[in-house]
C-alpha cells in the first residue's frame, strides 16, 4: 500500500513526523510501520509535548528507589520492603463508554503495579464530571457519572484490591470531557521487584494472558486527540475488561516471579503488543523478533496492524530465561491462561515482526520508544482563562449563613459521597485503617509495622486562575491531608489533565503547572515518581479546566487512625495554623463563590509553603505524640464547612470566631496551612505549635448534637448535628434521583 | 482447630479469613490455624472446619457460585459436611452453598441494583449451633456486607421452615439489600453448615475497627475442640 497524505493524517501524524519515520528508517514504512509509529509517537505513548517540560520534576530523594521511565515508581517503605505507585488516566474512553472506559483504566492501572512484582491493595480515583443539576447535560453527566462508577466497582471488587479513597468533583467544563483518574499501589519486597528490560541474546518472549482480538485498536491515539462528532462513533476503540481474568493474571504472574525464570515482563497496555515489546527492547539495548502467527487469538482473519495495535486487556510479555519456559508454562497452566513462545530476543537492536512468513515491520526499537519527536510548543503566552481578575464591585452580603452553610455541605463538591464509595469493597484484604470520606486513606502492610498513608488532590478552579499556584496548592493539600492523619509525606505521582497544547495559552498552563508542582514537591520533599499526562481533553474545542492531580503517598507507623469525626464532648477545638485571612480577589475561587454566589473570578488562596510545611510538622508531631481524638484539615469551603464534616458522629462544637473580616469571608475563605483537630490537651498541643512557629489558638468546645458558630458576639450559625448530616449525606442520592439508602 | 481455605479462581477473601484465624484468633488459649485448599483438590484433607471465603469464583459468571458448584473441592466439601463437618460460607462462599444445594434459598442482586459495602448491625438469632454458640441470645453485632448479589429470597415454606427449626442465624438489622424477612445467614437442617453474606473475618482484628466477628470464630473453634457448643 503506497502511504499517502490522507493516510498520515489518518494517522494523527504530521508530514514533519512522517519525514522523521523515513530518515530513522532510511526508506518508507510500510503500512503496518505506520500504524506502530503512529502509536509508539502518540501524545499518549511520547510524551511528545510535554517531555521537556516534565525534566523540571524533582525525582530523586532518600525513600525513592526506581522514579519515573518504569511501570510504576518504587518507593522503600524500611525493613526491606517497597511499595510501587503511579496514576493514570482513562479520560477519553470513559467518556465514549462509561463502565468500561472507567474499568480497563482500573485494569491498566493494577497491570503497571503487578507487572513489578507487587500485589496491589489499595486504589484510589479522582473523577471529574458535568454538573448534575442546572445544566443542560445534567441528565447525560449522571448516566456518566453512574456509569464510571460502576465500571470501577466492578473491577476493582472482582479483582479484589479495595477502592480506599478518592475525590469527585463537578464542573461545567467536564461535561464533554469526563475525567477518571485511577491510581493504584502495590506491596512487595525490594529484592522482589521485577523490571522491564530484556536482556539475553536467544531469550524467548513469551505471551500470557488474555488472547488478542480486534478491541482497542488506536485507543492511544484518540486519546491524544480532541473530541469531535466523529469520535462518539470510536466507540469500538473502547477496550472491554474482564476483571476475573486479570485477577488469574496477578496470581500466576507473583507465582511465576518466584521461579526466578523471568528475565523482564511488562504489560501490554496501550498499544498493547508493539508497546511492550519494543520498550522491553529498547530498555535493554537489545534486538525483539516476533511471529505473529503464534499469538493467541480471538478472532480470525487478523491482520498484523490489527494485532501490533490491539489494546485487548488483561495481557503480559515476558522474557524468559531460555530452557526454563515449561516452568512458566506450569504456572500460567494451572491458572488457566495461556502461555506461548511468540518470539526471542536478538542482537541489533530493531524490533522484527513477522506474519504468514512475511516480515511485517522491522524498526529499530529505539526509534520507536525514544526517538519519538519532542516539541517545544510555543507557551509564552499568558495561561488561558477568561474569569475576571478583579472581584465583583460588591460581593452580596450573606442573607443567612445558616442556609448558606447548608447549601454548601449538600453542594455536589462538598457533599458525602458516600452513594459512590459504598459501591465499592474498600476492606478486602483486611488492611484498610481509614478507608474513604476521610483526609487521607490508609491501609496497613500487614507484612511490616508499617502503614501508607494516600491522598489524590486537584482543583481546576484554582489552577484554571492561576495555574502555577493551583498546582502547589494541590501539592500543599495533599501532604496536608497526610500530615493530619500523622502520616509523612515521601514520594508524589501525577496526573496533569490539559487541553489541547497546540494552543499556546493551554500549553502556557500545562508549563506553569508543571513548574509549580516541581516546585512543591521540592519543597515538601516528595520527589515525582511517575504519572501521567492526558492532553487534549476538549469537546468541539471547549477545554478542561487546567487540573493536574497530586497522588501523594505518606508512612507512617501500624496503629489505630485518627479520625476526623469529634469522639467526644467537652473537648477543646484548637485550629492549627490559626485563622488566615482570605481577601476579596481570593475569595472569588472559593466554593462559597461557586456555590452561593454562582461566580468564579480573582485568584486562589495565597500559599505559604513555608508555613505550611511548619504546619505538617507540628501537626505530626501532635499526632505521634497521641494528643488529639479528631484531626481535620479545612480545604474546601473553609472553615464552616470542615466544622461541619466532623460533626458526622452526633457530636458538635460551639465555636467563636472574631476577625476584622467580613463573616463569608471568615466562615468560608479557603486559606490553606489550617487543621482543625479536638482535644483533651490543649496546652500540650499548643506548646508543641508554639516549638514550630504555627499559630493556633482554642477556638471553641465540642457540644452534643450541635453546631454553632459565634460570630463577633452574634451567633452566625445554629444547626442540629442531625440537619447538617443529613444535608450531607441525602444531596448525591437526590441530584442522582436515586434512593438513599438500599 | 485446623481450618481448610478453599481457594477457587477469583476468591479474593481467602487470605482475610486465612489471616483471622491465623493471626486474630489464633491467641493464647486459642488454638487455631488456618491452610488453603485448591479448587481441584478432591478431599479437604485433616481439617476441622471448613471455609469457602468471599470473592468472585470462576469469575462469578453465569450466576454467583454457579460454577464453583462443579468444582472438585465442593464434591469433598458435600461429603464433608454430610460426616458432619463445619463448614462456613461467608458472601461468595454463602452463595456457592445455595448454588450447591448445602443451604436453601437463592442470593440474588441487591434490592437497590448496586454493590454495597459497609457495616451493618446484625441480630443473632440462634445461639444454638456450633457457629453462635459463644454469642448471646439477641447479641447485636455491626459487621461488614460487601457484596452486589445478597439479597436472600425463597418461598413462603422454605423461610416458615428455616423459623420453625431454628435455622435462622442473623437478621439484618440495618437494610443492605431487601432479603426476605431481614435473613443474613442460615443453617442447614444439621446445623453444621452456616452461610452468611457479612463479612466475620473483616472484623476480627482491632486495628480494622472492630473485633464482631470472632465470637463466630470462637464458637467453631469450641465445638471442634471440645465438641460441644459454649454454655
Amino acid at each position: 500500500m503506497t502511504i499517502t497524505p490522507e493516510i498520515i493524517k489518518h494517522h494523527q501524524l504530521t508530514q514533519g513526523e512522517y519525514e522523521k519515520i523515513v530518515s530513522l528508517l532510511g526508506r518508507e514504512p510500510s503500512y503496518t510501520e505506520l500504524g506502530v509509529f503512529s502509536v509508539m509517537w502518540s501524545e499518549h505513548c511520547s510524551y511528545k509535548s510535554s517531555r521537556i517540560h516534565l525534566k523540571k520534576l524533582p525525582i530523586t530523594g532518600k525513600y525513592v528507589v526506581q522514579g519515573p521511565g518504569e511501570n510504576a515508581g518504587i518507593i522503600g517503605i524500611g525493613g526491606g520492603w517497597v511499595v510501587a505507585f503511579k496514576i493514570e488516566s482513562h479520560n477519553h474512553p470513559s467518556y465514549i463508554e462509561p463502565f468500561q472506559g472507567a474499568a480497563t483504566g482500573v485494569g491498566g492501572i493494577l497491570r503497571d503495579i503487578f507487572t513489578m512484582g507487587a500485589r496491589p491493595i489499595a486504589v484510589l480515583d479522582s473523577l471529574r464530571f458535568g454538573p448534575l443539576s442546572n445544566s443542560p447535560t445534567a441528565e447525560r453527566n449522571a448516566r456518566i457519572v453512574t456509569g464510571v462508577v460502576s465500571g470501577i466497582a466492578h473491577y476493582g471488587n472482582c479483582f479484589g484490591v479495595p477502592t480506599v479513597g478518592g475525590e469527585c468533583i463537578f464542573e461545567e467544563c467536564y461535561a464533554g470531557n469526563p475525567l477518571v483518574n485511577v491510581f493504584a499501589l502495590g506491596v512487595c519486597r525490594q529484592e522482589d521487584v521485577f523490571f522491564a528490560k530484556a536482556k539475553g541474546i536467544g531469550n524467548p518472549v513469551i505471551y500470557v494472558g488474555a488472547k488478542t482480538g480486534r478491541d482497542g485498536i488506536h485507543g492511544a491515539s484518540m486519546a491524544s486527540a480532541e473530541f469531535t462528532e466523529e469520535s462518539k462513533q470510536k466507540r469500538p476503540n473502547v477496550q472491554v475488561g474482564d476483571p476475573f481474568l486479570e485477577k488469574l493474571l496477578l496470581e500466576a504472574c507473583i507465582e511465576a516471579m518466584k521461579t526466578g525464570a523471568i528475565v523482564a515482563i511488562q504489560d501490554m497496555g496501550a498499544a498493547g503488543l508493539t508497546s511492550s515489546s519494543c520498550e522491553m527492547g529498547s530498555r535493554g539495548d537489545v534486538g525483539i523478533d516476533l511471529d505473529l502467527d503464534l499469538v493467541p487469538q480471538r478472532e480470525t482473519g487478523m491482520t498484523a496492524y490489527e494485532m501490533l495495535l490491539s489494546e485487548s486487556q488483561e495481557r503480559m510479555l515476558i522474557v524468559a530465561e531460555k530452557g526454563r519456559e515449561q516452568e512458566l508454562f506450569d504456572v500460567f497452566h494451572k491458572w488457566g491462561l495461556d502461555a506461548v513462545t511468540i518470539g526471542s530476543v536478538t542482537e541489533g537492536g530493531n524490533l522484527r515482526i513477522s506474519h504468514k512468513g512475511v516480515l511485517e515491520a522491522d524498526i529499530p526499537n529505539r526509534a520507536l520508544a525514544d526517538e519519538a519527536p519532542k516539541y517545544d510548543r510555543p507557551h509564552n503566552v499568558k495561561p488561558y482563562r477568561t474569569a475576571p481578575l478583579d472581584p465583583p464591585a460588591t460581593i452580596p452580603a450573606s442573607k443567612d449563613l445558616n442556609a448558606d452553610l447548608l447549601k454548601l455541605v449538600s453542594s455536589a463538591d462538598l457533599c458525602s459521597k458516600r452513594w459512590i464509595w459504598e459501591q465499592y469493597d474498600y476492606q478486602v484484604r483486611t488492611n484498610t485503617l481509614a478507608g474513604p470520606g476521610g483526609d487521607a486513606a490508609i491501609v496497613r502492610v500487614k507484612e511490616t509495622g508499617q502503614s501508607i498513608a494516600m491522598s489524590l488532590d486537584g482543583n481546576g478552579r484554582y489552577c484554571y486562575l492561576d495555574p502555577r499556584e493551583g498546582a502547589k496548592l494541590a501539592v500543599a493539600e495533599s501532604c496536608r491531608n497526610l500530615s493530619t492523619v500523622g502520616a509523612l509525606p515521601v514520594a508524589a505521582t501525577n496526573n496533569l489533565n490539559f487541553g489541547n497544547p497546540e494552543r499556546p495559552e493551554i500549553m502556557a498552563q500545562l508549563v506553569e503547572a508543571i513548574e509549580g508542582i516541581a516546585e512543591a514537591c521540592t519543597h515538601f520533599e516528595t520527589p515525582i515518581t511517575g504519572g501521567n499526562v492526558s492532553l487534549y481533553n476538549e469537546t468541539l474545542g471547549e477545554g478542561i479546566y487546567p487540573t493536574p492531580v497530586l497522588g501523594i503517598v505518606g508512612i507512617l507507623k501500624t496503629e489505630a487512625p485518627i479520625g476526623s469525626s469529634f469522639r467526644s464532648v467537652g473537648a477543646q477545638l484548637v485550629l492549627i495554623g490559626g485563622f488566615r485571612s482570605t481577601d476579596a480577589q481570593r475569595f472569588g475561587s472559593s466554593q462559597y463563590a461557586k456555590v452561593v454566589l454562582d461566580q468564579l473570578w480573582g485568584l486562589p488562596p495565597a500559599l505559604d509553603m513555608d508555613y505550611e510545611k511548619r504546619v505538617h510538622e507540628a501537626m505530626r508531631e501532635i499526632a505521634a505524640s497521641h494528643l488529639v481524638e479528631s484531626a481535620h484539615d479545612l480545604s474546601d469551603g473553609g472553615l464552616a464547612v470542615a466544622l461541619s464534616e466532623c460533626c458526622t458522629a452526633a457530636i458538635g462544637a460551639r465555636v467563636r470566631v472574631s476577625t476584622a473580616e467580613r463573616p463569608e469571608f471568615a466562615l468560608f475563605g479557603e486559606a490553606p496551612s489550617r487543621i482543625l483537630v479536638s482535644t483533651m490537651t490543649p496546652e500540650q498541643t499548643l506548646s508543641i505549635l508554639l516549638r514550630h512557629g504555627v499559630e493556633g489558638g482554642v477556638i471553641g468546645v465540642t457540644i452534643e448534637e450541635r453546631l454553632q458558630i459565634e460570630y463577633e458576639g452574634t451567633m452566625a450559625i445554629d444547626v442540629t448535628t442531625s440537619v447538617l448530616r443529613e444535608s450531607f449525606e441525602g444531596a448525591l442520592p437526590a441530584l442522582l434521583h436515586t434512593q438513599h439508602a438500599v | 482447630m485446623k481450618v481448610g481455605v478453599v481457594v477457587f479462581p477469583g476468591s479474593n477473601c481467602d487470605h482475610d479469613a486465612w489471616y483471622a484465624i491465623n493471626q486474630n484468633l489464633n491467641r493464647p488459649g486459642h488454638t487455631a490455624s488456618a491452610e488453603f485448599i485448591w479448587h481441584d483438590a478432591h478431599s479437604v484433607g485433616q481439617v476441622d472446619a471448613v471455609i469457602l471465603p468471599g470473592g468472585f469464583s470462576y469469575g462469578d459468571y453465569l450466576r454467583c457460585g454457579a460454577i464453583a458448584r462443579f468444582s472438585p473441592v465442593m464434591q469433598a466439601v458435600k461429603k464433608f459436611a454430610a460426616d458432619g463437618g463445619l463448614v462456613l460460607g461467608i458472601c461468595n462462599g454463602f452463595q456457592i452453598l445455595v448454588e450447591a444445594g448445602l443451604l436453601p434459598g437463592a442470593l440474588i442482586r441487591n434490592a437497590g441494583l448496586k454493590f454495597v459495602c459497609r457495616s451493618v448491625g446484625l441480630q443473632t438469632v440462634t445461639t444454638n449451633s456450633p457457629f453462635t454458640s459463644a454469642l448471646q441470645p439477641d447479641q447485636v453485632l455491626a459487621l461488614p456486607v460487601a457484596h452486589g448479589e445478597g439479597q436472600f429470597v425463597a418461598d413462603d415454606r422454605t423461610l416458615d421452615q428455616l423459623e420453625a427449626e431454628d435455622r435462622v442465624a442473623f437478621r439484618y438489622i440495618d437494610h443492605c439489600n431487601g432479603s426476605m424477612r431481614d435473613i443474613a445467614g442460615i443453617l442447614s437442617s444439621g446445623r453444621n453448615v452456616l452461610g452468611m453474606m457479612p463479612h466475620p473475618e473483616r472484623a476480627c482484628d482491632p486495628l480494622m475497627g472492630s473485633t464482631a466477628g470472632l465470637g463466630i470464630f470462637e464458637s467453631m473453634l469450641a465445638y471442634t475442640q471440645q465438641g460441644v457448643l459454649v454454655k
